[in-house]
Parts: structure tokens; sequence; C-alpha cells
């Protein structure tokens, strides 16, 4: 058993609608049945969706923390979106931070009416690897939609965190919480892409 | 973050909470019997998650029409003897004041707990209003939560002071604590055995000028025993010559702050749970130590301008200190001071350029090498109306038809999701905005400058929750008064923005009881104003609605109806829409990529590789209008029912 980062400084960054916030609470409350401390901040914007999310995660043993991370901190940065991964990055990475990347983008309005270009799937990709040594990249859509429906990639990037081997606790807390969360034919599905992600990127780093 | 968790009945486990659920936890904790809110966000879920407790902690929950009516009947509640808390963003308590204000000089009984929701950095409001100001004028006493922890434990203590002062109290929560998350040790449940009594013998009053004396005179015993409340706390060195005095989620960043600069063994962090009245006794003693003072608080300089004013008074007991704060602008985020939200960061820089300590805001260093490696400049992503949302059709009508009736038609809006028709999504529709249900009244008022030459039509827009909050009195303005202008009512049938909260308009109540439903229809007959209904999804009936009512003069309402896209696909399979590849002839059809790039759903987008228009299945919630939209019919809806 290796040492666990105190506090570690997890950031759960997406677009509005994914799922995202969501995706924190199933790590939180497994935190806290684990037995640890857990502070949780949510940024979200005006509307419901839409906008650039994001999740600060902090998971200690004892001491209490703030609900945000300090600038260039964050131990893991789970992305749900490829764009927002590296917006956050870009803030909150340093060159230890581990990144867990859906490879799927969603094109910000700008991009859609055509005034602004989204960058080539590979430059972004680069321009992670450029800073980090440890990066996931996992289709998190497709696995979900695999698994039973696009809306469970929440589930399938939960799931990676779960196997990135950096969370104090083991992923039994995971499956507790998701089935304490939801019920019936959702719960399955969520299941599923839950261990779809965790089996993904308990494979070898590439 | 779970319902189980809130009425959780052993006390002292622990259990993770949202900041909203943990204000609902300390009433229940503090045996609350009456909740009302009119949803607003960051505390949109306290009620939402009380309703859902409702019978089995026998408390009365509702969704008040307007925080107004909901402050009035919370205060019913403890004009009887019972313990009641009424909820609000910080615009709600603009919409409450006046009997606020009045509240204050007749006091209250059972313990009444005011939760305001205050939005530093304007995250989900068209501003950030720091309601402590306000609390002051209305002469109420504030506390202020640092953290989840502390949101239950400050609302139980709330309802306390509350009752000992016969004062209503605010709790003003800000975003960081309401939509953080926590654990959270719990406390135990009150029992649930209450009798509302309000006998013959009773008066409420506010009339005469020795309530204010007995108003003050309670304000005076608040702020002896704010100085001995458990809810400010000091941490670090005895007689600290430097001190940061914080509230709220700032205390946690300073705490921080001070860690990674090195410093938090030589400066003292004192907390005010309680920012007013201010614990004079106690401040007067950490200031007597302090040669420096560095205040850390969002979004004003309110305890800080208290406090200089405090010391001024007892410049010679505290001798001289050096005040750091928002008024000589040494404490700053990058807005500047007193604007927008702190965090460790901010503080951690404001803190070691006022004690000269290194410190550089790490984030990455080279961004500029990152951004080459991109190939484009890295876009933003601004808001936008949901794929599907009806708002969509409907901001694409009232365009499509000004347009062809080309009078240059003014387009009006307030507060809902709506909102978003100020910006690319909703077309930049909007030419004004300010708070819930002011398009209308504005509609009205430039509905009467004919005989100042001002000749365009008017169109405004408003929610159906808006509707009923804010635009009756209007309405009835214009009627009487024969304002020319037309209201389209973008009824979704539910409140949206906050999370899908029920109306007036709605079957069911808060607690899922059955309502008696006031329909729109009705109110607007009665008020004797024309009106249309129409469904926004049928994109050219819609137009044609509008246009034609456009020609119309006086007041008259068009109500376009269709449920939230969300709501509609909540729990449900969607209707698959997919772009059948042999129909679009992308760039060559001469649409101008009418789905992506003009209509502009996000679900619309381009495949650059096929040349030709998808639909991104992830984004889509099957509503089927670009299908109607598309010249060359090539979008294909399959329906599931």
């Amino acid at each position: 058993m290796g040492a666990f980062y105190e506090p570690l400084n997890m950031i759960i960054t997406g677009v509005g609608g994914q799922g995202n916030v969501l995706a924190s609470q199933v790590v939180s409350v497994a935190a806290a049945e684990a037995g640890y401390r857990v502070a949780v901040g949510e940024t979200f914007g005006v509307s419901q969706r839409g906008g650039s999310v994001m999740s600060h995660v902090r998971i200690s043993r004892d001491r209490p923390y703030g609900p945000l991370i300090p600038r260039g901190r964050a131990h893991v940065i789970a992305g749900f979106e490829p764009l927002e991964t590296l917006r956050v990055m870009m803030d909150y990475a340093n060159p230890d931070t581990v990144i867990i990347m859906n490879d799927r983008p969603n094109y910000p309005l700008g991009c859609l009416l055509g005034e602004d270009k989204y960058p080539r799937p590979q430059n972004i990709r680069a321009a992670v690897q450029k800073m980090v040594s440890r990066m996931h990249v996992l289709p998190a859509t497709e696995l979900a939609k695999e698994a039973g429906s696009p809306m469970a990639a929440n589930m399938v990037m939960t799931g990676a965190l779960a196997g990135s081997g950096l969370l104090p606790f083991g992923r039994e807390y995971f499956v507790e919480t998701i089935k304490s969360l939801f019920k019936d034919h959702i719960r399955e599905l969520n299941l599923k892409a839950f261990t779809v992600g965790l089996e993904h990127v308990a494979l070898p780093v590439k | 973050m779970t319902i189980m968790g809130v009425c959780c009945e052993k006390p002292g486990s622990k259990v993770a909470l949202t900041g909203n659920e943990s204000i609902a936890r300390g009433a229940l904790e503090a045996g609350v019997g009456y909740a009302s809110s009119y949803p607003g966000s960051p505390t949109a879920e306290v009620l939402g998650t009380l309703a859902k407790l409702a019978r089995q902690f026998n408390l009365y929950a509702e969704w008040s029409i307007n925080e107004k009516v909901a402050m009035e009947g919370a205060a019913a509640a403890s004009f009887a003897g019972l313990r009641s808390l009424v909820i609000m963003k910080a615009d709600g308590l603009n919409v409450a004041l006046d009997f606020a204000s009045a509240l204050a000089i007749s006091g209250c009984r059972g313990g009444m707990v005011i939760v305001v929701g205050d939005d530093p950095g304007a995250h989900s409001s068209v501003r950030e209003e720091d309601s402590r100001n306000l609390c002051k004028a209305l002469h109420l006493p504030v506390l202020e939560p640092a953290s989840v922890q502390e949101a239950k434990d400050v609302t139980r203590e709330a309802f306390s002071l509350s009752e000992s002062l016969q004062l209503p109290v605010v709790v003003r929560c800000v975003t960081r604590v309401c939509h953080a998350s926590g654990d959270v040790l719990l406390g135990e449940l009150a029992p649930a055995n209450r009798r509302a009594v309000f006998t013959k013998q009773d008066r409420v009053i506010t009339f005469s000028i020795k309530l204010h004396a007995l108003l003050e005179q309670k304000l005076a015993r608040a702020a002896d025993m704010a100085g001995n409340s458990r809810l400010n706390s000091y941490h670090g060195p005895g007689d600290a010559n430097r001190l940061v005095i914080a509230s709220g989620p700032c205390y946690m960043y300073a705490l921080e702050a001070l860690e990674m600069l090195g410093l938090s063994e030589q400066v003292g962090v004192l907390k005010l749970g309680i920012t007013w009245p201010l614990p004079e006794t106690l401040l007067l003693g950490y200031l007597k130590a302090a040669g420096e003072v560095v205040f850390a608080e969002e979004v004003e300089p309110f305890v800080e301008d208290n406090v200089m004013a405090l010391a001024a008074r007892h410049w010679d007991e505290v001798g001289r200190i050096k005040f750091y704060g928002k008024r000589n602008g040494r404490v700053a985020g990058p807005h500047g001071p007193g604007i927008g939200e702190l965090d460790p960061d901010v503080l951690a820089q404001s803190l070691s350029a006022i004690w000269s300590t290194s410190y550089t805001r790490p984030a990455w260093p080279n961004q500029k090498e990152i951004l080459d490696l991109l190939g484009e400049k890295m876009p933003d992503r601004e808001l936008a109306l949901c794929a599907g949302c009806p708002h969509r059709a409907s901001f694409w009508s009232i365009r499509t038809a000004l347009e062809l009736d080309g009078r240059g038609g003014i387009v009006l809006g307030d507060i809902g999701c709506y909102t978003l028709g100020i910006v690319r999504t909703g077309y930049y529709l909007l030419q004004t905005m300010h708070c819930m249900g002011a398009g209308v009244g504005i509609a009205s008022g430039l509905g009467k400058l004919d005989c100042f030459g001002f000749d365009k039509p008017v169109i405004t827009v408003v929610g159906d929750s808006t509707f009923y909050h804010a635009a009756l009195p209007a309405l009835v303005n214009a009627r009487y008064h024969r304002a020319n202008f037309m209201c389209v009512v973008l009824d979704n049938e539910t409140t949206a923005m906050t999370g899908h909260q029920p109306h007036p308009g709605r079957e069911l109540t808060a607690t899922g009881e059955p309502a008696d439903t006031v329909q729109m229809e009705e109110l607007i007959r009665g008020i004797g104003i024309p009106y249309a209904v129409q469904d926004p999804y049928d994109v050219p009936a819609a137009t044609e609605a509008v246009y034609l009512m456009l020609q119309q003069q006086g007041p008259r309402v068009l109500i376009l109806r269709r449920t939230c896209a969300l709501a509609a696909v909540k729990g449900k399979r969607k209707n698959r829409v997919y772009v059948d590849p042999a129909k679009c002839i992308g760039d060559s059809c001469g649409c101008g990529r009418f789905c992506s790039k003009v209509f502009a759903c996000p679900a619309n987008i381009w495949d650059a590789e096929s040349g030709k228009a998808r639909i991104d299945e992830a984004v889509c919630n099957g509503c089927g209008v670009c299908a109607t939209l598309c010249p060359q019919q090539a979008i294909v809806v399959e329906r599931t029912v």
C-alpha cells in the first residue's frame, strides 16, 4: 500500500449536462463512506447547461479543507471533454498531475457558428502530453454507449478515477454508493459503465 | 448528498451533505415547523430537501409565489409560535424587503430564520449583491457559515438566537457554502410535536417609534451574545500583531493561504460567525494586540468598514493599526478590490504582497508553448440554451416574425433560462434585462411613449414562473393604462433554471400534494387582456402567431407553451434524431449550415470529414425542431412513442 496525497486534490471538469456534478457526488459520498473527510466545491454557470463546469473534490484523513483547490495543486484531473480538460490544466495542473480524459469533443457555440475553430484532437492530446507525464485518454462516451447510453459517460469516467490507483479507498465504496444513489435500470447501466471505465484505466499506462 | 443523510436519526454520525442540505438538516435539528421559499440559486435546494421530508417530520413546506409572500407566511408561523424558515437568494431579499423592514420592528415569536444565498462572482445570478448591507439597514442579525458543517450548526443556532431576541435572524450563505459538499457531524433531531397558537389577544404590530427603540435594544443584546458565541473562533498565536479577520468560506481560504506562505505560526485568524451586529468586545480584545489587520470577506467591505468604524470610536484603546482590505485596494482578485470571489490564491497573493513574502501564483508557467501546440486559439465556451430548449424555438420565431414585420421591433426580457436571450444562443434578442418581471413593467412604459414619437413594436418575454412571481402587477397596470406592447410568455411548465420546481400553474405542490392549479389563461382573461396559445416547436405556426399579434394594439399576450426539454426527457427514452447523409448536401445547399450555424442548437454539429451536418447523440434531446427547419428535409426523427 503506497502513500496517498493529503489532501488528495481532484478536479472533475466538463460541460454542463455531462453529469459532472453527479460524478463528484459519487466520489465524495464514497469517500465519506470510507471514513475520509471530504470537501467539494462546484463551479457552474448561469444556466443549468452549456457552460464549463468544474468540481473540486478534496479528500483528507483528519483535517477539513476549503472547497477550492489552489492553482497548480491538482493531483488528478478527470476531464469529460478534451478542451475543458486543457482549460482546467492551465490553471490547476503541475507536471505530476495525472490526467484522465474523455476523447469526445463537445463543441462550443463559437465553433458551431464557425467563428472559432475547435483544435484538432491530436493537438489537444499533444498539449496535454507536453504538460504531464501520466495521462489516460479513453473513449468514455463510446464506452458508455456500448454500456447502454452515452449519458453514462460520467460513470465511465468515475470508474476510470477509481481505477487510477490515486484514491485511498477501494472500488467497493463506489459500487455501494452507486447502488444507493440509483435504482432499477439506471443503477445497472451506471454500474456497468463504472466497471468499463475502471477496467479501461486499470490496464497498463500507454 | 443524499436525502438519507439529511434525515439520518443517529446523532454523532458523519454523512456527506451539500451546504443546502446541511442548512435543511440544521433546521430539522432545530425543530422547524414551517418552511417557505421561492427558488433561487444558490439556495434553491434547501426547500426542496425539506419538502421531501415534510411528511416524515410533520412540517409544512411550500414553494411560494415570490419571496415577499414566502416571508410573510413564515412570519405568520412564527407569530403562532412555530419555528419557521424562509429561504431566498440575495435578489429575493430585495423582493421581500418591504415586509422584512416592517417585521424587524414588530419582531417575531417562534424562532424565525431567513436564509439568504449570496452569490459572489455571480455564478448563477445577474449581479453579486452583498445582502449584509441590507440586513444592517433592516436591523437584523447576520450569521455567516464558513463551511458545510457550519451551515448546519449556524442554522440551528440562528433559531435559538431569534427566539431569545424575538427577532428574525439572517443566515447569509454564499455559493461556496451552499453548492459545496462535505462530511457533516450530525446533531440530534428535534421532536416533531408542535401546535400553532394565535389567540384573540395576540397582536404583532409595526407601529410607533417605541418599537424602534426596542429593536435597538434587541440589537445591543445580540452584540453581547455575539461576543460569547461559539460561532466565532480564533486560530493562531496569542496576542497576534498580524491579524486576519475573516467571514464565511474566506476563513478556510485564509488558513490555507497562510499555510502556503508559511505564515500560519505568525498570523492570527479571527473568524466572525456573527458579522452583524459586530461582537465589539471580542473584536476590541484582538484589535488592542494587533498592529496590522487584513480583512478577508466577500463581496463588499462590510466587516472592514464596520470594524474600522469600531476602531475609530475606540482609537485611544486600540492604538495604531494599519488596516488592509478593499478600501485600500490591498485585498483584491483579478477584477479588482470588492469585485468577484476570493479564493486561496487571491488571498495568498494579497497576503504575500502585504507582508512581503515571496509567492507567485502557480498557474502553468509557459502557457504560450502549450497553446502553440493547439494550432488554434483556445475557444471560449459561452453559455448556451440546452439542446431542444423550447426557448430557442420561441426566440427563432420572434426573430423571424420581427424580420417579416420590418418595423425594427424591440424585445425585452428578464430573469429565467430565457435570460440567455441576451447572448448569442438567444440571437442577442433581448435589449433590456434587470430583475424578475422587469421586462413587463419596462414594456408597459415603452408602450406609453407613442405621444413622444416612439413608434416601434415592443415585445417582452417572460417565463411562466416569473409570470406568477412578478409579471401580474405590470400586466394589470398595462391593461388599466392601455399600454401598447405584446407579452410573450415562454411557458416551459416549470421553474427550469433552478432545477424544475413547481409553481401555481402546476398540478402538484412542493410536497407532492394535489394543488388547485391557477391557470395563467384565467388570470390573463380576468385582467381583460386578449391572448393566444401556441406550441413553439411548431415554428411556422408560432412565427405566424407572433407576426399576427404584432399587428394588434394595446396589451396582448401570446403563450408559447412547451415543457422544458430536460424535464420532458427525464427518465424517458429520447427520440432518435439523425441526419440522412443521402439528403444533406452540405455546403452546396446554400442554407449556410442552417442547423448548426444559424439555428445553432448545440446538438447540431458539423462533420468536417463528410462535409455534412450531423446530430451529436450525446447532446440531442430529441425535440425534432431542426428537422422541421432543414430546407432539404435531411434530418430524420425516429419517435419513441
